[in-house]
């Protein structure tokens, strides 16, 4: 028997104006799954994640949340206002889905401490796990993060992804999540989804990190050549990242550029 | 004598008890800019009430209302920061305003009264509406408190957590638009966002917490309409400045009180 999937994406499109953000997207997300999302700059993760979450509709294609499924989300940052004086605890009593305690929401994030200090005096890293906790509050069954390690010292990122890792183990939710740490998206996640517009090629990350289209978006130059990467794989892109016909033959597994 | 000075004073502390609270917000969400576009687009709606004869407190509530709905809808619809269209009708309305009103010379009408209020000419009937739409600003303020908070403090983030956002922010801008409102009375045109900015400003430089920044703000407010008030009399000052005056000194004075908070700018 096949549990129902929680997040389902049909032929989704984006558009912004005259611009492509997003191309005929299919993923399926079921429970238990972490699903990460990699790709260039402007290649569409957050509008992907935005589209998901139902925060930005998209302009063709099917969005498919199971119902009353219980979202979680991290957002990239949180650029707050300095001007609001804000304590952790207040912070979090902000949301109002919560079905868990605040107290076991900090503990679960490893940040009790924090509870009652204001918000703007507290790290970088510590804000993250602030965002992360409140992202507990709702006990998700999809925890959708957004480059959840973002401006999080070396250390700090990995402690972080391997708490994200066990919270998906301790509440058996799905997780989808933005990243750029291909060494944690090679031992953790379970789908890789190669995104530049369209899904370049996605499937486990052995399979992924084989794939010539992975190779030529990451390959040795490694993460920090991602902002540089050229495009040179078996079809070319036009400056809005539309596939240009004729040269697709494409034949990756579960998509097709039409 | 008396009168004068009770209903100048209930006038003043309703209005500083909206503004409180609804000040702190547009200061976190920065749209001061905005308050200022509807206070002056409210001499438009005075030059209205006069030509068509009807109640001018509540001709400047409508327009206000209406212009605050127009810009959410072009907000909508262009899916843009207003920031620049503002800019323009900010002071585009506050132009055709005087201009309009030029226009216009009715008996006993007084220009300065609109641009700078006309606090100790507040009637009886006048303070009722007042406390009718202060009252109802406050009631949906509290109801909405936590709603809106998450809102300026991360709008994406609130609206997975199932908070409708555009209607709050449309909640906003009329609230803001029935302040501009009954300040217009009080303060004039020229001054209604001092009372949204100062106070808000003051109470933030003390509070450790959203809600002690609301009550202070009102707080400053009140305190600032009060002594504000006592000095007009006494001085024979124009009222309406000289609360903002005084508000001002207390922003000031909030510098050095002991335990102020450093905000460090980003």
């Amino acid at each position: 028997m096949t549990e129902q999937a929680l997040l389902q994406l049909r032929n989704v499109s984006a558009q912004q104006g005259s611009n492509t953000l997003l191309s005929n997207i299919n993923l399926s997300l079921s429970r238990g799954q972490i699903m990460t999302v990699i790709g260039p700059n402007g290649a569409g993760k957050s509008t992907l994640l935005r589209v998901a979450l139902g925060l930005r509709n998209c302009d063709q294609g099917e969005v498919q949340r199971r119902p009353h499924l219980r979202v979680g989300y991290m957002p990239q940052k949180l650029s707050l206002n300095p001007l609001i004086p804000i304590s952790v605890s207040r912070f979090l009593r902000m949301a109002n889905n919560r079905r868990t305690s605040i107290k076991d929401a900090l503990q679960r994030a490893g940040i009790s401490h924090l509870a009652d200090r204001p918000l703007h005096d507290i790290s970088g890293g510590e804000t993250q796990r602030v965002l992360l906790s409140r992202a507990l509050l709702a006990q998700p069954e999809l925890l959708v993060l957004d480059e959840p390690a973002q401006g999080v010292d070396i250390t700090g990122q990995t402690a972080l992804y391997e708490l994200i890792g066990k919270l998906r183990d301790d509440l058996d939710c799905a997780v989808l999540m933005v990243s750029h740490d291909l060494h944690w998206v090679m031992a953790q996640t379970d789908t890789v989804i190669c995104l530049n517009q369209h899904i370049c090629c996605h499937g486990h990350p052995e399979t992924v990190s084989n794939d010539p289209e992975y190779l030529s978006l990451f390959g040795r130059r490694h993460a920090e050549a991602i902002a540089l990467y050229q495009h040179d794989h078996d079809h070319q892109h036009d400056m809005h990242g539309e596939v240009i016909q004729p040269s697709d033959h494409c034949d990756h597994s579960g998509h097709h550029h039409d | 004598m008396i009168d004068i000075l009770l209903y100048a004073g209930i006038a003043g502390l309703i209005l500083a008890a909206i503004c409180g609270p609804l000040g702190v917000l547009v200061t976190w969400q920065r749209m001061a800019y905005y308050g200022d576009t509807l206070a002056h687009s409210a001499l438009l709606g005075v030059a209205l009430g006069l030509s068509l004869q009807i109640d001018i407190q509540l001709a400047v509530l409508l327009a206000c209302l209406l212009i605050a709905s127009s810009l959410f809808a072009l907000q909508l619809w262009r899916n843009t920061s207003l920031d620049s269209l503002l800019g323009i009708l900010s002071h585009s309305s506050l132009a055709l305003g005087l201009v309009c009103l030029s226009f216009i010379d009715g008996p006993g009408f007084d220009l300065n009264a609109f641009l700078f209020g006309d606090l100790l000419a507040v009637m009886r009937d006048d303070l009722y509406l007042l406390a009718a739409i202060g009252g109802a600003a406050l009631v949906l303020l509290v109801i909405f408190w936590g709603d809106l908070l998450s809102m300026i403090a991360h709008a994406e983030l609130a609206a997975v957590e199932g908070v409708k956002v555009q209607r709050l922010r449309l909640l906003l801008m009329l609230l803001i638009a029935a302040t501009v409102a009954v300040a217009m009375k009080i303060v004039g045109v020229l001054l209604i966002s001092a009372m949204l900015i100062i106070p808000a400003s003051a109470a933030g430089r003390l509070a450790r917490s959203p809600e002690q920044s609301a009550l202070l703000a009102a707080l400053v407010g009140m305190v600032a309409v009060l002594i504000g008030l006592g000095a007009a009399w006494h001085f024979d000052s124009p009222a309406g400045p000289s609360i903002v005056l005084t508000a001002g000194l207390i922003f000031i004075i909030s510098h050095f009180a002991p335990g102020a908070r450093r905000v460090s700018n980003q």
